[in-house]
């Protein structure tokens, strides 16, 4: 069975340079564009930063919102992809979205979505994220890795007591 | 031409128009950006003796090619205008997304001169350009107008570059803030946005970026930024600039008690390692920077609690060990209030260690201070001086005037310790014992900088002698000043330096790679001679004498009383033989100016008609 994946960010990592935003635009539109980018970070000064991306949630609300069914998500991926003839821009997904990671290209008037960089062996965000704190994960690893710290801190402080 | 738009928005605000400015290819080929455009910019733009608080003096803000674009720690703006503080050319710049702003709206530099009538800031949002109402903004500290804007305005994306209460009573000791915590700091250029009722300048710019070679321009970029992860990074990462206390503890030269020591018997108290430890909160990044040094300090208890800022050594040692201060939230307290009050935390250092001096010695009493008892140590009193600068309130209004004008009015031989070249508070190493960069302060021309000029290295990492003066220092000054250029015109972070095989192979390639403009090495290394020729020709201009590039008397009488540089002083002759060397290696005449033929050399042909000699 193909586990779905996503970009996940550790919030411990990112120190919000914004750089994939950056690998973003330039992945999908050949130059440096942070309002088309499928990814944002999030920055609440000082210190909490995250980079946000499309989570390809189980039953879309995007899917669901989308009036004209130009959005539809792939069955094994997740990756929710756009149909350019039928998005007329209206946004009603980009309210739909919790998180905020769906885009409207002011020039083309389109929606965009992180599709985990199509056309390239591996989503350029990651490449570009020098901190590693943008992975491409599954859900089953990304629990794994929370048990594992979790673990990891509850025996420290059990060591420490 | 990729990246540059030709376009410098020029605005006047006394009658609040504002106008468009091509440049052609030629002018970024020659003053490729950052502190040289800026500089250009205010060449041009103030008419020649135009007092730095008049309406006539231009801020001028400029980018550079790598604005807006993946190029690491490529996001940074200059802003220039003549110094409130010195007389002379004030080149800052800043990091993080304002540049980003600036290139996206459309615009390669930004020039401001005149005065509004009242409290203004100016929005530029993309092509259109508003004068609004500042008022209601005008005695807010620095983050919070940043924020206040974004809320009214609604859109997170509009940055601004602000001035707090200390910028608004023109402070000269004041800054502009941008992206919370960034600053154009030094040589008091929040000043001469208070005395234009400039409150802040907002952009939010749209526009894509395109580049000459995006593909391969991308490939050159992350090598870098892999290898900024690496050993040469790896201060900046984990402990950041703070780790130099006790690096330059060691070698003797950490300013303790306004220089009148040279090892802080508190060091320990105040070091990197130590803030690390116990009030490192994380290390957060400027927009486009895969470093990320920024170390964040929070203190959660004591007095102090609640005080939060980033902290690095310049502002550290100012305001610890130079006051005598060995406890570390005291100094971050006093520095999270100079970020806020809109202050350049090393001169305000400074002038408060001036002052702490004065009192030390009778010359200021606890009257004079509203009785308040600066003894060194006393944190408290630091920061309610650092308040009181800010608020011109009481003796802080003597001390807004910088350590040049203030111990001008005091007298007292307080000239003495008026640590000061040219108007400009000294960097936090002790000259005497770093005697390349000695030399390196004497003739800067925005006063004694270590971001203009990196000659304290050779001294630091043991490649001269440092406590012995000799002619070969003015060749070495000279080239380690243009080094420094070449990052603040292309405007890269120097904190990459090491990241680099050979700066003057690489960044041309960048450079081409993003602009599409042809560079060689040489096109380089002559831009990066312009650039000081340029500053010092624009000083010449406005008033420069000989006597100007010199040292503080303290650096030349005093010898260092202990640690590994002890008995080393900065002797008058000693300082006279590298002077001259370094104006030989630049080609310039022994009384310091510049021949019409160096100036015709580097192109700057119009300036050689009005100033060569």
């Amino acid at each position: 069975m193909v586990q779905k994946q996503y970009i996940v960010c550790d919030p411990d990592k990112c120190v919000g340079c914004g750089e994939c935003e950056l690998a973003c635009s330039m992945a999908h539109h050949k130059n440096f564009d942070p309002m088309v980018a499928r990814i944002r970070t999030v920055r609440i000064e000082p210190i909490v930063m995250l980079a946000v991306a499309c989570r390809m949630c189980e039953d879309p609300p995007c899917v669901l919102a989308c009036p004209r069914d130009a959005l539809s998500q792939d069955v094994d991926t997740g990756v929710i992809h756009v149909d350019t003839d039928k998005c007329d821009g209206c946004g009603w997904c980009i309210e739909a979205c919790d998180f905020g990671a769906i885009v409207l290209n002011p020039e083309s008037k389109v929606v965009e979505i992180c599709d985990l960089c199509a056309d390239y062996d591996e989503p350029q965000c990651v490449k570009f994220c020098c901190k590693e704190a943008l992975s491409l994960s599954t859900p089953a690893v990304v629990a794994q890795q929370s048990r594992r710290k979790v673990v990891k801190k509850l025996l420290q402080e059990l060591l420490e007591s | 031409m990729h990246a540059f738009w030709g376009k410098i928005l020029h605005i006047d605000l006394t009658n609040q128009k504002t106008w468009i400015e091509q440049k052609d290819e030629e002018f970024y080929k020659k003053y490729i950006g950052g502190v040289m455009m800026a500089t250009r910019l205010v060449y041009d733009n103030l008419p020649k003796g135009a007092d730095a608080l008049s309406p006539e003096n231009p801020l001028c803000f400029a980018t550079s090619a790598f604005a807006g674009t993946l190029v690491p720690v490529g996001n940074k703006h200059s802003v220039a205008a003549k110094s409130p503080l010195t007389g002379f050319i004030g080149d800052c710049l800043a990091s993080s997304y304002f540049s980003a702003a600036i290139r996206r709206a459309g615009y390669d530099g930004i020039v401001i001169t005149g005065r509004a009538e009242k409290p203004t800031y100016i929005l530029i949002d993309d092509d259109k350009i508003t004068f609004r109402d500042a008022s209601h903004l005008w005695g807010m500290e620095t983050f919070e107008t940043e924020e206040a804007i974004r809320a009214e305005l609604g859109d997170e994306s509009f940055r601004s570059c602000t001035i707090g209460p200390a910028g608004e009573r023109l402070v000269r000791l004041a800054n502009i803030t941008n992206d919370r915590g960034r600053q154009a700091g030094r040589t008091g250029l929040g000043a001469v946005m208070g005395s234009k009722n400039l409150k802040a300048v907002t952009i939010r710019g749209t526009k894509p970026v395109e580049v000459a070679d995006i593909d391969a321009l991308c490939e050159m970029t992350l090598a870098l930024a892999k290898e900024a992860q690496g050993t040469k990074t790896v201060k900046y990462r984990t402990i950041g600039t703070p780790a130099n206390v006790l690096a330059f503890q060691r070698l003797g030269v950490l300013p303790t008690r306004n220089y009148q020591d040279s090892v802080f018997e508190g060091a320990e108290k105040i070091s990197g390692e130590y803030m690390a430890e116990h009030y490192t909160e994380k290390a957060v990044a400027c927009f486009g920077c895969p470093i990320a040094c920024e170390q964040v300090a929070h203190v959660k208890e004591g007095p102090y609690a609640g005080a939060r800022t980033s902290v690095d050594y310049e502002s550290l040692f100012a305001l610890s060990s130079n006051c005598g201060v060995d406890y570390l939230p005291g100094a971050i307290e006093a520095i999270h209030r100079c970020d806020r009050y809109g202050m350049d935390t090393m001169s305000t250092g400074v002038t408060i260690s001036w002052a702490m001096e004065c009192f030390q010695r009778g010359v200021l009493t606890k009257e004079d201070f509203g009785g308040l008892e600066p003894y060194w140590g006393n944190h408290e009193a630091v920061a309610e001086l650092v308040r009181m600068i800010a608020f011109r309130e009481g003796i802080g209004d003597l001390l807004a005037e910088g350590t040049k004008r203030a111990a001008a009015k005091v007298g007292k031989g307080s000239d003495h310790w008026a640590i000061n070249v040219k108007g400009l508070e000294c960097s936090g190493h002790d000259l005497r014992g770093l005697k390349t960069f000695a030399l390196g302060a004497a003739v800067g021309t925005r006063g004694p900088c270590h971001n203009r000029s990196l000659a304290y290295e050779p001294d630091t990492k043991g490649q001269v002698d440092r406590l012995k003066a000799e002619p070969s220092r003015g060749a070495l000054a000279k080239e380690k000043e243009e080094f420094a250029a070449v990052f603040d015109m292309v405007m890269l972070c120097k904190f990459l330096r090491g990241c680099f095989q050979d700066i003057y192979e690489e960044i041309p390639k960048l450079f081409t790679l993003t602009t599409g403009i042809e560079m060689t090495p040489d096109d380089l290394r002559k831009a990066a001679e312009r650039c000081i020729n340029l500053k010092k020709a624009f000083n010449i201009r406005e008033g420069w004498k000989k006597e100007d590039d010199w040292l503080p008397p303290r650096f030349l009488k005093d010898p260092i009383k202990d640690g590994a540089s002890k008995g080393s002083v900065v002797k008058p002759e000693e300082l006279r033989m590298m002077i001259d060397a370094y104006y030989e290696a630049r080609g310039w005449t022994p009384e310091g100016l510049i021949p019409k033929e160096k100036l015709i050399e580097l192109g700057l042909d119009d300036i050689a008609e009005e100033l060569g000699v």
